[in-house]
């Protein structure tokens, strides 16, 4: 049913556009940074980084924010992928959030807000990142399809959606005064779709969670969650069962829902994901708390 | 690009754009069961009494919720089994033009809305207008709301003609008109039964099957380079985008400005070897001989662009602050940035008419035809010619906001007719006769902090050494060349640039000059700086406190301005901007004129020797 072109026009146009970007930012910022989720779409940027530099590696480091409840498989693979192209990989984490014992499952939102938001602006203050790079789509959600690929941030890290600075044709304004910096979003006008189709397309690899696979997990308020390690306390009436699942996007385990699918090839999975009826974002714990707006809420606070 | 189309959707406020995409989306099956059930949620809380309300799906910010209006461009990609789509739906109301303008640089296609009721409204003037500016050829115009006017037939030709009208005017190409109700969803994604007398197609329909394909085509190679790659010694690559043509190993490229050229030894094609590289593709190339190329270089075979810093062009203003004529700005086109001033409003296009008005300033949101020069040389062409080299942004020096988005027209060739002229007497040979180097010495501060005073004394310490010289000053200028120019914005601005264009000829005839105004922008210092040429200027800051000038207050002046006898006066009720880049600082406190004539002698000295 899915017909896979060598030479898929809209995958090249979008390949062109982010290479295109990455080299302007590096041309015009002064310390530009790429940040590593570790996810499928951070996979697809490091991929194009290493083609739009080459032979010169990618011209900055990459920056990975931990809240020490990734996956573990995850974080194999980001030590992994620095080795093997020898990226110049820095790892924080809010070690004022782990001596408070902040947790996903005591404290909620404001785990996110401590260990990923309060992170990532700690760790872009301390290294003085100009620009960095997000693997933000614009068809992931509402807010962000109205960002801009060049998105800007007062000195508080804040972004203001009212008053977004103009961006026409492929002329980037990239001026920022002391203390404000840019996100960038290479990545803005591709698809989840077109994400597989490319990892596909490019043979790229990615973190074996996004493959099906017996995994221990337990049904918690309509989620499916992966007991990953021994901080996973079940509740009363829960129980640890072992089923096929996998995962569309990866983020802290206990945050991050899997859904029961046998997909254990790319072409399984690119066309489970054609044929899919609901958003990868429901899979997404943290999005929901706060209704529709929560996402605009978190980026106008600084996260990614 | 086969397969994608890339599209806007515009028109007046409330005439439901965000409603028919959505409604588009919703009815061919293009979202996802989550955003289903959030829209169907969210609507029963909002203003169309439980029933859906398609725009929610479209307006994602909250200011835009709770005012039930599009700020920003949103951007929707779909895919139906004939076509993949990107989708911009733009901003109607009038203070988000800008935001407008930014869904039409990328579009292929706008799809502009009309209510029927209303007919063509300024903003869907001023939206065509735009649009086709922006270097859209192909428009849809979605007749709206038909099931309020009982989807009678005379009602849309009556629209139509309106909007066949308007699209002579401005010389749109190929225009289409449908029927709709985005509310009910009448001929959005099949034919409507309610209207059996349109015999076109819906719009969807009409969308997977519309042609964009350019049809005359540029040919010739062209390249911008975004940066150069060496990551050792051994290579030495040049990374940017095919803006047009094809490149191949062993071909013949120029590169502009400066006409060297070189022949391509390698191609890298998104990072792999490859033999050729066409449009559109990602490349980074190596020349087989070491000619100076760095960003904002031009590589290109064939016809190539042209070279100069003079040129006509429409700028859509976006900016808060009006644009000044005469004021300096960066400018940004391709992969080149250097400053550039707008000489010239040659006039106003009025929105609603299409007329053209005179103008001294351009607000946010009026589009206006300007003469525009460059401080260095630019690689352009003309926007309809080359989308990549023909359109560029204005950007403010202070800010950094983009005040401005314009397209080429075409070049101006009176710099290169002026430079033709080149006398035999050249301002070498006039610095041999005078035993001299020229030089314009430019004093700032504030009002009585002593410039004249003291630019007098080193006047006659220069005349005394046999040197020839002319000092430019308040009097001697404001109340000769410059006395028909105020005090606003644009002709403090002018002041300044006549003041450093007399200079410069002064220069040229081999004297040496001396200015003494208060010059309180930085801006305009730098203006002047870049009219008199950096390897002639020297500045003086002539610092001395507030308080120390208002306690001389020799003319008076700063005892009127506390009274507000005189509006916008230095120091008082009017910024003065102290330099960072001044060549020579002198403090005035405690020193007399003749330590401080001695102090800049020291300095000058090694400026003034030939």
């Amino acid at each position: 049913m899915i017909t896979m072109k060598n030479n898929n026009p809209t995958l090249k146009a979008l390949e062109a556009e982010a290479i295109y970007i990455m080299r302007e930012v590096v041309a015009e910022c002064e310390k530009p940074v790429m940040l590593y989720s570790i996810g499928k779409d951070s996979s697809v940027m490091l991929h194009l980084a290493l083609k739009a530099f080459y032979p010169e590696k990618p011209p900055f480091p990459f920056l990975h924010i931990d809240t020490t409840w990734k996956f573990h498989e995850m974080i194999e693979f980001r030590d992994r992928m620095a080795e093997k192209y020898g990226l110049e990989m820095l790892v924080y984490t809010n070690e004022d959030g782990v001596r408070q014992g902040i947790n996903p499952f005591d404290h909620g939102a404001a785990y996110t807000d401590i260990m990923k938001t309060e992170a990532l602006k700690q760790a872009l203050a301390k290294y003085g990142f100009t620009a960095a790079f997000g693997g933000g789509r614009r068809d992931e959600e509402k807010s962000r399809a109205k960002e801009r690929v060049f998105s800007f941030r007062n000195s508080a890290q804040a972004w203001e959606p009212k008053n977004q600075r103009p961006e026409l044709w492929k002329l980037y304004n990239t001026y920022i005064h002391k203390g404000e910096s840019i996100r960038v979003f290479p990545l803005s006008n591709w698809t989840e779709k077109d994400i597989w189709q490319y990892i596909r397309q490019e043979d790229i690899e990615i973190v074996p969670l996004y493959f099906a696979k017996v995994r221990p997990v337990v049904h918690r308020d309509g989620n499916i969650i992966m007991v990953d390690d021994d901080r996973m306390k079940l509740r009363p009436g829960e129980e640890k069962c072992h089923e096929s699942v996998r995962f569309r996007t990866l983020g802290c385990y206990p945050l991050t829902g899997g859904i029961m699918s046998t997909a254990d090839t790319l072409d399984d999975i690119v066309a489970e994901t054609l044929g899919a009826v609901t958003s990868e974002r429901t899979s997404r714990v943290i999005d929901k708390d706060g209704g529709s707006a929560s996402m605009e809420k978190r980026k106008r606070e600084g996260y990614f | 690009m086969d397969g994608l189309l890339r599209f806007i959707t515009c028109g007046s406020v409330d005439d439901g754009k965000s409603t028919l995409i959505g409604h588009m989306l919703y009815d061919a099956k293009l979202i996802f069961t989550d955003q289903e059930q959030s829209l169907e949620l969210d609507s029963k809380v909002g203003s169309r009494g439980g029933k859906v309300d398609y725009s929610l799906l479209l307006d994602g910010l909250m200011a835009e919720r709770e005012q039930g209006i599009t700020i920003d461009v949103a951007y929707r990609y779909f895919t139906t089994d004939k076509r993949s789509f990107i989708v911009a739906d733009t901003p109607g109301h009038e203070e988000y033009t800008r935001n407008m303008a930014v869904g039409a640089s990328f579009a292929e296609l706008a799809v502009i809305l009309v209510d029927v009721a209303h007919g063509v409204m300024i903003q869907t003037k001023r939206h065509a207008r735009i649009c086709a500016l922006m270097g859209i050829k192909h428009f849809c115009f979605a007749v709206n709301k038909m099931d309020m006017l009982q989807y009678r037939k005379s009602e849309f030709i009556k629209a139509e003609r309106e909007i066949r009208k308007l699209a002579a005017e401005i010389g749109l190409e190929n225009v289409t008109v449908i029927p709709v109700s985005a509310t009910e969803g009448d001929n959005v994604t099949s034919h409507s039964p309610n209207m059996p007398w349109y015999e076109g197609k819906a719009l969807l329909p009409y969308l997977e099957t519309v042609s964009v394909d350019e049809e005359a085509e540029s040919v010739s190679f062209i390249m911008p380079v975004q940066r150069v790659c060496r990551p050792d010694m051994s290579f030495r690559g040049f990374e940017g985008q095919i803006e047009s043509g094809e490149v191949r190993a062993g071909d013949e490229l120029t590169i502009l400005p400066s006409g060297e050229k070189a022949c391509v030894s390698s191609i890298l094609r998104a990072g792999e070897e490859a033999d050729a590289a066409h449009k559109g593709e990602p490349v980074t190339i190596t020349l087989d001989r070491d000619v100076d190329v760095s960003r904002g270089c031009v590589m290109a075979k064939g016809k190539l662009p042209h070279v100069g810093s003079l040129f006509t062009a429409q700028v859509i203003w976006m900016d808060d602050v009006p644009l000044s004529q005469g004021k300096s700005y960066l400018l940004r086109l391709g992969t080149k940035t250097l400053s550039a001033t707008v000489m010239k409003i040659k006039y106003k296009v009025d929105a609603d008419s299409g007329e053209w008005v005179a103008a001294t300033r351009l607000h946010k949101n009026e589009i206006a035809l300007c003469d525009i020069a460059a401080s260095g040389e630019l690689v352009f062409d003309p926007f309809k010619d080359s989308k990549a080299l023909g359109g560029f942004l204005l950007i403010d020096r202070v800010t950094y906001q983009t005040s401005a988005c314009g397209i080429i027209e075409h070049p101006l060739r009176r710099d290169e007719n002026l430079t033709l002229q080149q006398t035999d007497i050249t301002r070498e040979l006039r610095m041999t006769q005078m035993g001299q180097k020229p030089l314009t010495i430019w004093f700032t501060g504030l009002s009585g902090s002593g410039k004249s005073t003291i630019a007098n004394a080193l006047e006659k310490r220069l005349y005394g050494l046999g040197r020839h010289t002319m000092l430019l000053d308040g009097d001697n200028v404001r109340m000769g060349l410059n006395k028909n120019l105020g005090f606003e914005p644009e002709d403090r601005i002018e002041n300044i640039r006549r003041i450093a264009e007399v200079a410069r000829l002064m220069n040229d005839a081999g004297l040496i000059v001396l200015t003494a105004f208060i010059s309180p922008y930085d801006d305009d210092r730098k203006n002047a700086r870049a009219i008199i040429g950096c390897e002639s200027f020297v500045e003086i800051f002539v610092d001395t406190p507030l308080d120390v000038c208002e306690g001389r207050d020799v003319k008076g002046l700063y005892n009127k301005a506390r009274e507000n006898e005189i509006p916008n006066f230095t120091g008082v009720n009017s910024p003065y901007e102290v330099p960072d880049d001044a060549e020579i600082s002198v403090s005035t406190v405690g020193r007399t004129v003749e330590e401080c004539v001695n102090y800049i002698m020291e300095c000058l000295w090694e400026r003034l020797r030939i």
